[in-house]
């Protein structure tokens, strides 16, 4: 890996801190929350993730027209869009199930942790159990994939 | 009068801890998405951290393409988790006070030196077997709630417009089924 900006982990830091304020703030980062809204008993949560989707949307249409490439990294400001296949819908449906079990996604058991709920740390364990067996059943059914991962 | 006061009255009912925390916890989120975008160029997402943490001690292949990201993504977690604390130390404690928080009643709040945390009351074997499934899911569905439900619907790609309303759809019935199934918390 070339050498990053000193300011790059820096950035990325206070993104994940306003991330984190913000799921902890919202109390996406409590698994009761998201069940009830998912028993339609609290129909707030999708203001959440949407709200988000929003901010961010007016950054990733305006930020292309402003400049050309990110300061820190240099890279161009673009769309990266995620191939369609089925594993979207497998994946989602899985993923589905597990979050409507749980209450609880990846980012929200980050921010929960830091919230003190030191129970999530079955979840977390179990995201990390999940993620651990579907790559390495990956890595072996089909030889490893020249192409770098995007970014995200 | 009456209709309107009936339509709050449903409104209400549907929202019962109001939508102000949820909008500003959002707005936040983008922020802090738009924030690492800005100077990075990079859209993150929060489940990456999973595998590309994983290739600090797999060799397997599927972890090891995530080597370039792995320790940005360390520090965007870190983040995260320290936001969740600095949440938990300012609002949650009743330091600063705002009236667009809504506390709620979920959970069991608990002191320590004088923060107040929260721990959660829903089962260990729901979140642990939940987790499970989740790390598989969005790794196979190439994002989580925030990979494609804020980056994704962000940049209205249809991949992940149609991953959200796969596991939002999948999530309600889910839920909906265990709750009738008298499971609770």
């Amino acid at each position: 890996m070339a050498e990053r900006h000193p300011l790059f982990k820096p950035l990325v830091f206070v993104g994940g801190l306003l991330f984190g304020f913000g799921l902890g703030f919202s109390h996406m980062a409590r698994p009761e929350v998201v069940v009830n809204f998912l028993l339609f008993e609290d129909l707030g949560l999708p203001f959440v993730m949407f709200g988000a989707a929003i901010v961010s949307g007016i950054a990733f249409a305006l930020l292309p027209r402003i400049r050309d490439a990110a300061p820190l990294t240099g890279d161009p400001y673009e769309r990266r869009l995620k191939p369609f296949d089925r594993n979207v819908l497998v994946g989602g449906a899985v993923f589905g199930v597990g979050w409507g079990l749980s209450g609880i996604c990846p980012g929200a058991a980050y921010a929960s942790l830091g919230v003190g709920n030191v129970t999530i740390l079955w979840a977390l364990g179990g995201m990390f159990l999940g993620a651990y067996a579907q790559g390495y059943w990956r890595s072996r059914s089909r030889a490893p994939e020249a192409a770098a991962a995007g970014a995200d | 009068m009456a209709t309107s006061l009936v339509l709050l009255q449903a409104v209400a009912e549907l929202f019962p801890n109001g939508i102000s925390r949820y909008a500003v916890g959002g707005l936040l989120v983008g922020l802090g998405t738009v924030v690492i975008y800005v100077g990075t160029g990079i859209p993150a997402g929060a489940s990456t951290f999973l595998e590309s943490t994983l290739s600090y001690v797999s060799d397997q292949s599927r972890f090891q393409r995530y080597v370039g990201s792995r320790d940005w993504r360390v520090v965007f977690t870190a983040g995260i988790v320290l936001g969740g604390l600095a949440f938990a130390a300012t609002v949650q404690s009743g330091v600063v006070t705002t009236s667009l928080y809504e506390p709620g009643t979920t959970g069991t709040l608990y002191e320590v030196a004088g923060v107040t945390l929260w721990s959660t009351d829903v089962q260990p074997w729901r979140l642990f077997l939940g987790g499970i499934l989740v790390g598989i899911g969005t790794r196979i569905g190439k994002g989580c709630t925030s990979g494609h439900g804020v980056c994704g619907v962000g940049s209205a790609s249809k991949t992940s417009l149609v991953g959200v309303a796969t596991f939002l759809t999948v999530a309600i019935g889910t839920a909906q089924v265990v709750a009738a199934l008298g499971v609770s918390p």
